[in-house]
């Protein structure tokens, strides 16, 4: 989220397209029912279901899944054409005055330097033209025909409100009227904000989903602002914390990347890491990049990070590949390419596509380690549960090992909710049995694998010998010491360079802020944006004073945000060019002529001048990019692209199947039913029940009596159709697998028209499994493709296509 | 100053076990006494509130866990009771049907409780030792670190990788675990890492 749960209070409209957060994020949508109530905001539902979202909605409009971005192009179009655009927004805060390289073109679905054979772009040309002084050439008057905006201008000209019909079936009424009501938060005291979910993301163009719609925020100028931003609404607990602290393959903490085999040393690895400002003045924030890298080297190893040996950069692995992702992982288990893999509170055989192909590649490996607080269906794939789980156990060679851990309730630390607030929490009961926290179970491998390199040596030992781990106890470091890490501390003194008897920074203190942090050696970080969450002054994340000054939302003194406990990103554009607030009623902060004040942490050096700086201070340009170069793997504005198994063909590029430049492996393209595929007619999705969360809550009984059984929800037209009956059983099938479900007829769902024909839709619920307290049931990802979205290789879980029968139920 | 005392300072200075019927020997008046009769004095009294947060969606309400027992003194606590934080901004004290079961998940029969081991073939699980796990695991990394760690790659580039192991974390552990975590896994060179953010 760029904002925060509680700032949504402050908005005058919700659209809430790829989500449904009254059903999954129930007590957040609280604050819709806030601002409906006390401001009179309206919310808008986009969405295949009429949902419960949708039910409290002031306006609802059906879409046929995976057809978002020429939804949202549309709409983009919308308001270029009828001018509701924020021009002084646009103007100063975006990059539509910049040129674009001539050679950059668009036609047919596809932009300039595409290779069909790679399913990739040379992207050279998806850039600006550089000027003599070595900035980008931009005109401000807009009228240049490769300025960005003419370019994005012409682009989205397409998506006429007749062609959206045709692709999305949202009959054209109803996409006028969201378009309108939309359209009027282009005006400077009107804010729209995104709240969105996996039904944007799980795509195989999830990021260009939501791309779209930040285009479309900052055509309102709605970023920065009380009330709007790109309100991601994450679906775990700590999913935020995972990814912050670089849980990936090509991460480490703080949004840093590894390097690849193509930076074959420490200074061709800096070199592009350099974000030289684009234009002048601006902050260009990433330039303190080296600052950040070498205080988590320092973090990491020590003394062994030292200045000779480039902080111990070969310690890092380097990538030969853009990720090794989870599809990729199984894709190299199924071929015999891996012996080992250890899930720790993951069950990848419920929440990973075509579980076919995972049970067959899980039996490939020589040890699987399961690390949970729960059974999970991953642990026991080689057991036999008939058509729920069909196993040749006496052939299953994997020795599985299965660790029993502590649960939320059992541990202590800090998680990151969707608002980026980093909050403490206390254990609270004794575990049960043997179990043990994460933290030890890590120490006991680690502290293994340290004895054994000692012992017998073996391949490239240093940085398994020489990680820091000073912990009081090392065989169970406490979540105080691992957070300290986090936060980073001073190593050496730094001097003051003008007084060298005064102390800049003391050595052995927690730093306040990642300000201070340096590049040559004196301090250390793990995770760069978490600093100032653990200083000298204590546990900032613990804080729990709930006051609100004037009643904004911000909470400035509950808990931690980062970055720099910020509450809403980009602050610095709720204001004009001159740094007056756009909305003078919805303050945020403001300059006061020589700095900037107010309820939030200013998003910007608080004495840059607001003509001078920009307020994107992330980006080499200080602006927002509506043009996004070369940084999206598809293109750098958004094309409406068909799933991978779509009901119909691309109606703007017939020849194109999926997204261009998808990755797909060879034996999963097999395995994709036909673009309006007579043997499987119907676009299925999948999704939760509010009762549930995804495979855990199976194993709760209060959970598992509310919702206790697999069904699939269809509407009244397709079991006529089919002759199913409410409540009967039917089987349903993809060209990966097949289960049999309960049918829920409902007039939720109903058929749309699209491009003059009718699409049925299938509803998927996805939380059964062969484990737990509720019935045995079938996980909707026996049936989905196994396919990533291209730029960050989410599963497309949420368009896919499927038959149906009416059925007598599974015989187990 | 009666108008101000809190439930839980009220019950601090009435001491444990207090009954509704000797309150008026402390002084209170019917007022307090009536307040009191409210209250379930069981949970506050003989239980140990402790602050934690959801374990489910990123929305992070706030809640309240009960324990018999004190966690924090080195007691053994088992767990009551767990409802809404009311000071928690988000929140303020609701919780959704998740949330509403949160003590049923904790207590969940489906718990694991120990070490198990299936072996090669198997149809079952059986008990292990934490050491003979945590000693089979980190025999396993190292067998297959040593034999297929990659130092270099055919050009003669330093690349130091692993990716025939792989690590797949979570998604409601803490950051001090993932940091645990990551450190633990990128020293080793594993680049088939990823977590749960990936769906």
């Amino acid at each position: 989220m760029t904002n925060s749960w509680t700032d949504i209070r402050n908005t005058d409209l919700v659209i809430i397209m790829g989500g449904n957060a009254a059903e999954a994020h129930p007590c957040g949508f609280k604050w819709v029912t806030e601002a409906k109530a006390n401001r009179g905001a309206k919310l808008i539902v986009v969405d295949p279901r009429f949902t419960r979202s949708a039910a409290v909605a002031d306006y609802y409009a059906p879409i046929r899944q995976g057809s978002d971005i020429a939804f949202l192009n549309g709409v983009i179009n919308y308001c270029i054409a009828n001018d509701k655009v924020q021009w002084d927004y646009v103007k100063a805060f975006t990059n539509a005055s910049y040129i674009v390289k001539e050679g950059f073109a668009y036609k047919d679905g596809l932009f300039t330097g595409y290779d069909e054979e790679k399913r990739d772009y040379n992207r050279s040309t998806w850039d600006y033209e550089i000027g003599p002084d070595g900035y980008a050439v931009v005109d401000d008057t807009l009228q240049h025909p490769r300025c960005v905006w003419n370019l994005l201008k012409a682009h989205v000209a397409q998506y006429t409100p007749e062609l959206v019909e045709r692709i999305t079936g949202t009959p054209k009424d109803k996409f006028l009227k969201v378009a309108s009501m939309i359209s009027e938060c282009s005006s400077k005291t009107k804010t729209m904000t995104s709240m969105y979910a996996l039904g944007w993301t799980q795509h195989s163009k999830g990021s260009q989903n939501i791309r779209t719609m930040a285009m479309l925020q900052l055509i309102l100028g709605n970023i920065g602002v009380r009330g709007g931003g790109m309100n991601a609404l994450r679906g775990h607990s700590n999913i935020q914390g995972l990814t912050d602290v670089g849980l990936m393959s090509n991460m480490i903490p703080g949004y840093l990347t590894l390097p690849t085999e193509r930076e074959p040393d420490f200074n061709a690895y800096m070199s592009t890491r350099g974000f030289k400002p684009l234009r002048p003045n601006q902050m260009s924030y990433w330039q303190n990049y080296k600052k950040f890298f070498v205080s988590f080297q320092k973090a990491m190893w020590g003394d062994a990070a030292t200045a000779e040996n480039n902080w111990a950069f070969d310690y890092l692995p380097k990538l030969d590949v853009p990720a090794y992702d989870i599809l990729r992982a199984f894709e190299l288990m199924k071929q015999g390419k891996m012996n080992v893999y250890v899930c720790q509170g993951f069950n990848p055989m419920q929440a990973f596509p075509n579980r076919g192909k995972l049970a067959e590649a899980l039996a490939k490996l020589k040890l699987l380690v399961v690390m949970d607080p729960l059974q999970t269906e991953t642990a026991r794939f080689w057991e036999n549960h008939g058509v729920y789980n069909p196993a040749d156990t006496a052939k299953i060679q994997t020795e599985v090992i299965q660790l029993p851990t502590t649960c939320f309730a059992e541990d202590e630390g800090s998680l990151v909710n969707s608002g980026r607030w980093i909050q403490w929490h206390w254990p609270a009961g004794s575990p049960p049995g043997e179990a043990r926290t994460d933290a030890a179970i890590m120490s006991g491998i680690h502290l293994r694998m340290k004895e054994l390199y000692r012992k017998e040596g073996g391949a490239f030992p240093d940085p398994i010998l020489n990680l820091t781990w000073t912990y009081k106890d090392p065989h169970e470091p406490t979540a105080v010491e691992l957070t300290k890490e986090l936060n980073g501390s001073v190593l050496k003194d730094v001097l003051d360079p003008n007084d060298p008897t005064k102390k800049v920074l003391e050595a052995g203190k927690q730093v306040a802020t990642f300000g201070v942090l340096r590049d040559d050696g004196s301090t250390a970080a793990g995770c760069w944006i978490y600093s100032g969450s653990y200083t000298e002054a204590g546990n900032m994340m613990a804080r729990r004073d709930n006051s609100d000054p004037d009643a904004t939302g911000a909470y400035l003194k509950w808990s931690f945000a980062w970055p720099a406990n910020r509450r809403i990103l980009y602050n610095r554009a709720s204001c004009d060019i001159d740094g007056k607030p756009w909305d003078p009623t919805r303050k945020l902060i403001e300059w006061d002529g020589s700095k900037w004040t107010g309820y939030d942490v200013p998003d910007i050096a608080p004495t840059a001048k607001p003509q001078d700086v920009g307020p994107f201070i992330m980006n080499p340009e200080g602006v927002s990019r509506l043009f996004a170069r070369g940084m999206m793997r598809e293109g750098p504005f958004p094309v409406h692209y068909e799933p991978f198994e779509s009901p119909v063909a691309n109606l703007i590029a017939p020849k194109i199947r999926g997204n261009p430049v998808a990755r797909v492996f060879k034996d999963d393209f097999a395995q994709f039913a036909d673009t309006a595929s007579k043997e499987f007619p119907y676009a299925a999705t999948s999704y939760r029940l509010t009762e549930h969360f995804h495979y855990w809550t199976k194993n709760n009984h209060v959970n598992a009596v509310l919702q206790p059984e697999f069904f699939v929800e269809i509407s009244e037209e397709l079991a006529k159709e089919k002759s199913i009956k409410n409540a009967g059983w039917v089987r349903v099938w993809s060209k990966r697998g097949s289960v049999f479900a309960k049918a829920y007829v409902t007039k939720r769902i109903r058929p749309l028209i699209v491009d003059g024909k009718p699409v049925h839709i299938v509803g998927i619920p996805i939380h059964w499994g062969f484990v737990g307290a509720a019935k045995k049931g079938f996980p909707a990802n026996v049936l989905t493709p196994f396919v990533g979205d291209a730029n960050i290789e989410t599963p497309e879980f949420k368009a896919f296509l499927v038959n149906i029968e009416p059925s007598t139920g599974p015989v187990a | 100053m009666n108008m101000e005392l809190s439930r839980r300072q009220f019950l601090k200075t009435a001491g444990a076990g207090v009954a509704g019927t000797t309150l008026g020997a402390m002084g209170f008046g019917a007022i307090e006494e009536a307040y009191a009769s409210t209250i379930k004095p069981f949970r506050l009294v003989d239980t140990t509130e402790v602050r934690n947060t959801c374990t489910y969606c990123s929305v992070a309400c706030g809640i309240l866990i009960f324990a018999k027992g004190n966690l924090a003194k080195g007691e053994k606590a088992d767990i009551t009771h767990i409802e809404g934080d009311s000071d928690h901004p988000t929140n303020r004290g609701t919780l959704c049907p998740k949330g509403a079961a949160l003590l049923d998940i904790v207590k969940s029969e489906t718990r694991l409780q120990y070490p198990m081991i299936r072996r090669a073939g198997s149809d079952k699980f059986e008990r292990i030792s934490w050491d003979a796990a945590l000693d089979k695991i980190a025999r396993a990394f190292k067998d297959d670190r040593d034999a297929n760690f990659i130092a270099r790659n055919k050009d003669g580039v330093t690349v130091n990788r692993w990716t025939t192991t792989g690590f797949l974390a979570a998604s409601a552990t803490t950051n001090e675990t993932a940091w645990c975590t990551y450190k633990t896994v990128r020293s080793l060179g594993m680049l088939v890492f990823d977590n749960q953010a990936r769906v």
